[in-house]
């Protein structure tokens, strides 16, 4: 019935019926566009007798492709406009359907009849003989269309209905429908009220033609492309709503009805009998199709006994039958459309198109309610199933209730009423129900309770408990018409009381049970409200039999009951065999972090790092060279934003042990990219550098064996110097013992500024660190890059005596600085770079010239005539080979010398008379490197 | 003299910068111990303004505020939940976000890979040690205000904001659970940070980077037309672990929430390896 109460929406009319031409013949088409495959609809009216039915047909493809059928219904005091976008949906996944406005409601006529099989049932057939002649639509046979029926409440009765009435019927997906009417409306022959007067006058309310003026809610979204009309504006142009003697469209014996049992507050047989006729119930034994069941576990107006009865009476007929409790119901809540939609169509799939592929799902599932997502403010669902559908009474346990005989009040007029269920409210909270936020209240003085002690486990309810208690009425004055003695209407209900008091109860659900001759006492069988719920261990359940409730009409006479248990056992349904599914997430939720894995398993397999290392198709170790310490061949390097311009351009050179080595350039000669390549800091575009034999790659291990200062100190500011070298060397790996700390510390010469923080270091102490940091460990190769530079003289001094000393080791050291006076005094070897490239390599001697070359000042600065005098002595010195005046600006003269040490000719040149002021080696190596590096070498 | 050898003796890649010897570099750092201390700090201070703060206002939306007072446990989930959104994003960020860059800054960096410190070898130890100090950071706070709570309000039940309370024994459970989950969706901050910081010889870049690209993140989250592609915004789920703090526990948020930070998390790890494994160290 989708009976439209909480939300305050109005009903808005679909334009595409503003299309419609009227009459039957008359039918309008229109291609619904902007979807991915455009669904074909036609409009028209159908005539029946009575009646003309206003329906649309949707379609999608060729229309001779024959397809099975599926007839969509709508929700009472709603048409069939709520109904497009699923409609759509199911014409997408290849079925011609159908929908309709029922009797009375949308733009069809004649009078509601509560699915009067004579009136709406017979409607029903009329429109599968239609369907029966559509060229779209696949056949069983003669006039025999292949379909489904499927709609949610007044539209799932009718499609029960429709499959118990009309044999062509193939399966049917009825949603949150009644089995039998009479006693959803007057269960246990009480007055449903509230349920009853809200749903007779949504009816009585209907106008000619539109649901305007009566509240909208239900899962069906409203059309987005609707135009919004209002009531007023309009109102002159459309005829007045005049109800029908107050009953609107309804049928007059309906309404006559209606009016009766809503005075007296008390449903008569005859009433009942009229309700009952018009139900699915009484097709019990002729609906033998397979059927979906989806029931509403927040409903109040058809509870889910109901379902139960429904699938009782089906699977009893040997029809597949599958049973799905959702969250939501007449009362709100979450009505998972997508989920059952989704089902829906599954069922169809395969009992219609006989895809036997489909899976149908369990034949038993309940959506769980859990917590708030608190993200988004939703309560979350997780699905519990079973492969057979339970019942409301499967794995009873017996609860133990205590409390004694308890006597409250009925009081006049039924006032003020307990709280249980609000129609269309209760189920709406759903989330406040996961903060164990209840509204239902018991009206002080006018219920007996019962508790159980705590659970000592949890328990989930799923169904019906039962309980037995004994009433007693007395001072009840309500007699019935037969004479059967006093009435008394109770109410049962059972809380889930938490260990702090607070009570909750399961779907707001309540049981009413009226009991005749209470006056001479009488034992009941409460069945109580069918949930599904779990009680947390710790929790006590309790039972409450109350005189009132706000829903229902009770005895107005005053009377006082007396109700004690009967048998002190609540039995509560357990339904064990149904498990919880596993957590549906989406699938990104797995597959986003495998996604995740594998592209960032793709990054590092395809990482290159495979740059430097050896050149093709050469090995990665050549023994040959492992005495070597440094071999450098054809390497060059373009950095990254200058690839036009070389850093360093096929070098080449070659270390032998215990040289120091010089590598001598101006600023910019690339000597410390070639050192940082050394270093495996960066990977060279070209050629190899080889280190004892291994090739240098990006953290090789051979670089263990090297130690370096490159480009200034680099040490962690906020620690010692000590902490450093130390935090350094471990982080090296290597044993402690190898460090040699001292002997570095000894280089450092730091003293007590040795356990200061490194931030408050002069650069020469950085720089000092940095190359005691350089020597941990002894390596058998050390780098230093200009590593005089910040130092002081006397320390200049010491750190070239030092280099010297540590290549007499028989290791190897490599300098490299853009000052002559540095490589000349210490290196036994030099490399001359500029510009990127190699200018030139070898013994230092052999840079500066053939042999050695001195230059001798001389005081007086002497005429030409003397000093070819000196030079004549000079050259007579043994060991000199030559001597002649030095050209201006020295002055003086310029030996060479063959074999002799500087110390013998200026021992013998002392001796001779000359007088010597200065002595000292000519400086050609100045003049080789400044020709070297201003010639046109780049 | 070590003739043919590979490596000095004793020298093995996979013992090089040991998390014991990474953990000390890094713990002794001033930065370190201001956030620790900034961390611990901050329960004795909520204490001092709810001391000072008169809290009874009615008719207002019940939060977790409101329960602040009734135990340690409220206390210490109220201080996750005034941390979590943006507090918590900075120490993450913090320390993976320095660990590499920092060293480009003091040039040590060279010295360690020239040690050398295998490339990877020298990323792992710094990840691990940089999540390590994350996860003590986001640890840190609830310890101390659950600590300092309990001394204040004393020991019981969680109590929750819209009724009903949980156990103390299974809400220490929850907490733990959402301090967890809180560790895992801050990852693709650590991943954010950790790959800037392997870009980048400016330490303040990558934190701040990392940072502005949350708070990014929280402000598309924001804009709901986005609808459900903001669940793919690990901003989006930044509270989700609230849901562990009510009385029926809901996975859902926080697996997701998880899963869209493990997913970033891990292609921002792999692109820090991958980049910094063939990059030109030049600093």
């Amino acid at each position: 019935m989708g009976l439209r109460l909480a939300a305050t929406r109005r009903r808005l009319v679909a334009g595409a019926v503003a299309l419609v031409l009227l009459g039957g013949a008359g039918a309008a088409t229109a291609v619904v566009t902007g979807s991915p495959e455009p669904v074909h609809r036609s409009d028209q009216r159908l005539t029946m007798p009575d009646a003309r039915i206003d329906t649309s047909f949707f379609t999608t493809g060729p229309s001779d492709r024959r397809r099975p059928a599926v007839l969509l219904g709508h929700g009472f005091g709603a048409n069939k406009d709520e109904l497009t976008e699923q409609a759509e949906q199911l014409a997408r996944d290849g079925y011609a359907v159908l929908t309709w406005s029922a009797r009375g409601f949308g733009k069809s006529t004649g009078r509601i009849g509560l699915n009067d099989p004579k009136g709406e049932g017979a409607d029903v057939r009329r429109l599968v003989d239609w369907l029966a002649e559509r060229p779209e639509v696949q056949l069983d046979g003669e006039g025999d269309p292949r379909v489904g029926v499927t709609g949610a409440s007044y539209a799932g009765a009718a499609a029960l209905l429709a499959a118990g009435q009309d044999k062509r019927v193939d399966a049917i997906a009825p949603m949150i429908t009644y089995w039998d009417l009479a006693d959803a409306l007057f269960p246990e022959n009480v007055y449903k009220k509230l349920w009853a007067g809200v749903f007779f006058t949504t009816g009585s309310l209907a106008p000619d033609g539109d649901q305007r003026g009566v509240p909208g809610r239900s899962g069906a979204d409203e059309n987005p492309g609707d135009p919004p009309r209002r009531g007023g504006g309009n109102s002159a142009e459309r005829p007045q709503t005049r109800p029908h003697n107050g009953c609107g469209r309804f049928q007059a014996e309906l309404c006559r009805m209606y009016e009766r049992v809503a005075e007296s507050g008390r449903p008569d047989a005859e009433a009942r009998k009229l309700l009952a006729e018009r139900s699915p119930a009484a097709f019990a034994d002729r609906i033998r199709v397979p059927t979906l069941l989806v029931h509403g576990q927040s409903d109040s107006l058809f509870p889910l006994d109901h379902g139960d009865r429904i699938a009782r009476a089906v699977s009893g007929n040997g029809a597949p039958v599958a049973v799905d409790w959702i969250a939501g119901g007449h009362d709100g809540g979450d009505n998972e459309i997508d989920r059952v939609r989704q089902r829906v169509t599954s069922w169809f799939d395969r009992h219609l198109r006989g895809d036997e592929s489909v899976d149908t799902g369990p034949a038993f599932r309940v959506s769980r309610t859990g917590g708030i997502n608190s993200t988004n403010g939703s309560a979350t669902l997780r699905g519990a199933s079973a492969s057979d559908y339970p019942g409301l009474r499967a794995g009873t346990v017996d609860v133990p209730l205590a409390g004694p005989q308890q006597t409250f009040r009925n009081p006049p007029g039924a006032g003020p009423p307990s709280l249980s269920t609000i129609p269309g409210l209760g189920g709406g909270l759903d989330q406040l129900r996961s903060f164990n936020v209840s509204i239902s209240q018991d009206m002080p003085g006018q219920f007996a309770a019962f508790r159980s002690k705590p659970l000592e486990r949890s328990q989930r309810i799923t169904g019906t408990p039962t309980a037995t208690v004994h009433v007693r009425a007395s001072g009840a004055t309500d007699r019935t018409r037969d004479g059967s003695g006093t009435e008394a209407v109770l109410f049962g209900k059972v809380y889930d009381v938490a260990p702090d008091g607070r009570r909750t109860l399961p779907s707001q659900l309540v049981s009413p049970v009226r009991v005749t001759g209470a006056d001479e006492g009488r034992t009941v069988r409460l069945r109580l409200p069918a949930v599904d719920h779990e009680v947390k261990a710790g929790h006590r359940l309790e039972l409450v039999v109350a005189s009132t409730d706000l829903a229902y009409a009770s005895p107005l006479q005053a009377a006082d009951y007396t109700v004690s248990l009967a048998d002190p056992a609540l039995s509560v349904p357990t339904a064990s065999a149904v498990r919880a599914e596993a957590a549906a997430f989406p699938w990104w939720v797995w597959g986003l972090p495998l996604a995740g894995a594998l592209v960032a398993a793709a990054l590092l397999l395809t990482a290159r790092r495979g740059r430097g290392g050896p050149r093709p198709g050469r090995a990665e170790t050549d023994p040959e060279l492992a005495d070597v310490p440094l071999e450098i061949t054809g390497l060059s390097k373009r950095y990254a934003g200058s690839a036009d311009r070389y850093a360093v351009r096929d070098v080449a050179f070659r270390v032998e042990k215990g040289q120091v080595l010089g590598l001598l350039g101006p600023n910019g000669a690339g000597k410390t990219t070639t050192l940082r390549m050394l270093m495996g800091l960066i990977t060279p575009d070209a050629g190899e550098i080889r280190i004892f034999g291994h090739a240098v790659r990006p953290g090789a291990p051979v670089l263990s064996r090297v130690g370096a200062f490159v480009e200034g100190a680099g040490f962690l500011p906020h620690l010692s110097g000590r902490a450093n070298l130390e935090l350094y060397w471990r982080a090296t790996g290597r044993p402690a013992g190898d460090a040699h700390v001292e002997e570095a510390l000894e280089i450092a010469d730091l003293g007590e500024a040795l356990d200061r923080a490194v931030r408050t270091y002069s650069q020469g102490m950085r720089q000092r660190l940095a190359i005691a940091q350089a020597m941990l460990g002894l390596p058998d190769l050390l780098i230093l890059d200009e590593p005089t530079n910040g130092l002081d003289p006397p320390q200049i001094r010491e750190m070239r005596e030092v280099m010297i000393r540590y290549a007499e080791t028989g290791r190897t050291v490599i300098v490299s600085s853009h000052l002559l006076s540095e490589v000349e005094q210490s290196c036994s070897h030099l490399v001359v770079m500029d510009r990127g490239r190699l200018v030139q390599a070898g013994p230092v001697a052999e840079i500066t010239g053939a042999g050695d070359s001195l230059l001798v000042g001389l005081a007086g600065e002497p005429d030409a005539e003397r000093l070819a005098k000196y030079a004549e002595q000079a050259a007579a010195v043994p060991g000199v080979t030559s001597a002649e005046p030095a050209p201006p600006p020295e002055g003086g003269l310029l030996l060479r010398l063959d074999g002799a040490t500087p110390a013998d000719v200026l021992g013998a040149l002392v001796a001779a008379g000359l007088p010597v002021e200065r002595f000292g080696p000519n400086r050609r190596l100045e003049d080789a490197f400044l020709t070297m590096i201003g010639g046109p070498s780049a | 003299m070590n003739r043919h050898l590979e490596a000095a003796p004793g020298y093995r890649p996979g013992h090089t910068l040991p998390l014991r010897v990474e953990a000390v570099r890094q713990l002794r750092r001033r930065r370190t111990l201001v956030m620790g201390g900034l961390l611990a700090a901050l329960p004795f201070i909520l204490l001092i303004a709810f001391a000072i703060g008169d809290g009874d206002r009615p008719g207002r939306r019940i939060t977790l505020m409101d329960t602040a007072t009734a135990s340690g446990l409220n206390f210490a989930a109220v201080s996750l939940f005034v941390s979590a959104g943006f507090l918590l994003v900075i120490p993450v960020a913090l320390f993976c976000g320095d660990t590499v860059a920092s060293e480009a800054g003091w040039s040590s960096l060279r010295y360690l890979l020239a040690a050398p410190v295998p490339r990877w070898r020298l990323l792992w130890s710094k990840l691990v040690v940089a999540l390590a100090f994350s996860v003590a950071a986001i640890v840190l706070l609830p310890l101390v205000a659950l600590a300092v709570g309990t001394v204040a309000y004393g020991w019981g039940p969680l109590r929750i904001p819209t009724g009903g309370a949980l156990p103390a024994d299974e809400a220490l459970l929850r907490l733990g659970l959402a301090v967890l989950f809180i560790v895992l969706s801050q990852l693709v901050t650590a991943g954010l940070a950790f790959w800037l910081s392997t870009r980048t010889d400016a330490p303040l870049g990558a934190v701040g980077g990392a940072v502005g690209l949350v708070i990014l993140g929280n402000v598309l989250d924001a804009v709901t037309a986005l609808e459900d592609w903001r669940e793919f915004l690990p901003a989006h789920w930044q509270f989700a672990w609230l849901d562990a703090l009510q009385p029926e526990l809901v996975w859902d948020g926080m697996v997701k929430g998880t899963a869209v930070s493990l997913a970033y998390a891990l292609v921002l790890f792999a692109l820090a390896f991958r980049g910094f494994g063939r990059k030109d160290v030049v600093s």
